[in-house]
């Protein structure tokens, strides 16, 4: 395990050396936006792991809440069982259910990969680390939401003119980026012994709400281009090659930030524990 | 678990009501802060009455917004005196039922003040609404329950922070986007009353909200509750 890290080290630097030169070089020149589309390659991966950050984020806040009780702990994983069952039936059952610009097999691959998840978390996290995987992953999603809300008006300013406006997948993105930024800011404030319920209560309001913002202000305005994957839009396969390139290049990345953050995260409790204890055991000495 | 109103539930709205009823805490300092921030409004946009209708949904609701944050902010800190809220930890009564007269008294309050304050922005303004004034009142409930409730979790939670005045807006504001964003655009759309738009879509998306969050805040209430 020890080694295990500096050799992920060395292939994710690679990877991302081999992804920037790949969508700096070698994919073609967009026809009307020209060189500065190339940020695409860059913007669109971070979103994406952002958001399977959050995910999983998400994932963990449950399990933490969930698990300090088997009977709930019972009933959550049928519950994850019956929605990943139902998301890859009923679209292919009734197909007026899925959403225009949808396709039925996106929907039952996020339902699969939803009680994939879930249940890898649980296999591999005991209870009080899967607080610390939740603490990770926001961490890690935050800045990687903050890289796609920079390079986003980058890309905006010579494209449409313009650098913020108020569209759907912009405002949904700050909007999601405010919620995990106030879910660090209680993390930060809240006294040690209780940080990780609060957290994980809000990291539940935080997902109820995803939806209900991508809702509200889809109704209230919409500019942003149309998603090229899995949307109804169109790639040049050298460009989605590129693309898929760079973002595994991030996902290794953020992999081994979250992952050099967790060991950070359970070194500090331990030590703490350890102080602990030891204060408990000797309280003359910790006196002194 | 059970969320229904309780003996428990009355006893403790009727008690923060009548504690209210005497020493006026709440609701003196929301209706001077929401006053303050009509004032200021006004001063910085001085509108005729056209403008001030497209601006008028967003104002009254910021305002509404930023005074129920004072009472919310009070609603728990009452209880920390003599070791209330530890007293009532220690005692098998159901969680909930503190929840929902928290959440109903402070409905009533900021009822109370958007009572008050709401013909004073019609005079401030100038506002005449032009479309189905009814509608105003289901978005006044609506959006009302969609603050508090969210609000009387959030300073619950709160309540274990350090500067926990500051720490209930930076909870409430990003949570509450989407149903502050529905009551806006529902009392504009109503004033200004154009035919070809509706405010039927944000009042189902604002009860959406309630339902949602209502059930959220029941389900992990007793969890924050007995965090330690």
């Amino acid at each position: 395990m020890k080694k295990a890290f500096p050799i992920l080290g060395l292939l994710t630097a690679g990877l991302l050396s081999y992804a920037l030169y790949e969508g700096l070089v070698v994919a073609p020149k967009e026809q009307t936006m020209g060189e500065v589309q190339r940020i695409f390659y860059y913007h669109v991966p971070s979103a994406w792991t952002a958001f399977l950050l959050f995910f999983i984020n998400f994932l963990a806040s449950v399990q933490y809440l969930v698990r300090r009780d088997p009977k709930t702990d019972k009933i959550a994983n049928w519950v994850v069982i019956t929605i990943g069952v139902l998301t890859c039936v009923a679209p292919y059952a009734i197909p007026s259910l899925v959403p225009a610009g949808a396709r039925a097999s996106s929907i039952a691959t996020t339902g699969v990969a939803l009680v994939g998840l879930y249940f890898l978390i649980k296999k591999f996290f005991s209870e009080q680390e899967t607080d610390m995987l939740a603490l990770t992953t926001a961490e890690v999603g935050v800045v990687f939401c903050t890289v796609v809300l920079v390079t986003g008006p980058l890309w905006a300013r010579p494209v449409w003119g313009i650098w913020w406006t108020w569209d759907v997948r912009l405002t949904s993105t700050l909007v999601l980026w405010l919620i995990y930024v106030s879910y660090l800011v209680l993390r930060r404030f809240s006294s040690s012994g209780q940080t990780p319920v609060l957290a994980a209560a809000l990291a539940v309001f935080g997902a109820l709400d995803v939806p209900l913002v991508y809702f509200s202000i889809w109704f209230f305005r919409t500019q942003h281009p149309q998603p090229v994957i899995g949307g109804g839009g169109s790639i040049d396969p050298r460009m989605l090659h590129v693309l898929l390139i760079n973002w595994l290049a991030f996902l290794c990345f953020a992999f081994l930030v979250c992952w050099s953050r967790y060991r950070l995260e359970r070194m500090k409790r331990e030590v703490e524990e350890t102080q602990a204890l030891e204060a408990l055991l000797e309280p003359r000495s910790a006196l002194r | 678990m059970s969320a229904a109103p309780s003996g428990i539930t009355l006893a403790t709205l009727t008690k923060d009501v009548r504690l209210e009823w005497r020493s006026k805490d709440a609701i003196n300092s929301m209706l001077f802060f929401a006053l303050l921030v009509v004032v200021v409004f006004s001063f910085s946009f001085d509108p005729v009455a056209e403008e001030s209708r497209q601006i008028a949904g967003g104002l009254v609701w910021v305002a509404f917004l930023f005074a129920a944050v004072v009472a919310l902010n009070q609603t728990w800190a009452r209880e920390l005196r003599n070791q209330v809220l530890d007293a009532y930890r220690v005692s098998p009564a159901p969680a909930n039922s503190l929840f929902l007269a928290k959440a109903m008294g402070n409905f009533l309050f900021v009822g109370v003040l958007e009572a008050l304050m709401t013909p004073l922005f019609v005079v401030f303004y100038k506002l005449r609404v032009l479309g189905p004034a009814w509608q105003l009142l289901p978005v006044a409930i609506l959006g009302t329950w969609a603050i508090v409730v969210n609000g009387t979790f959030f300073a619950a939670m709160s309540l274990r922070t350090r500067s926990r005045e500051i720490m209930l807006p930076l909870l409430l504001f990003p949570i509450t986007i989407p149903a502050l964003l529905s009551m806006v655009e529902a009392t504009t759309t109503i004033l200004v009353g154009d035919p070809s738009t509706s405010a039927k879509f944000w009042i189902v998306l604002l009860a959406t909200y309630d339902v949602v969050f209502t059930t959220g805040c029941l389900a992990l209430f007793e969890t924050v509750l007995h965090a330690e």
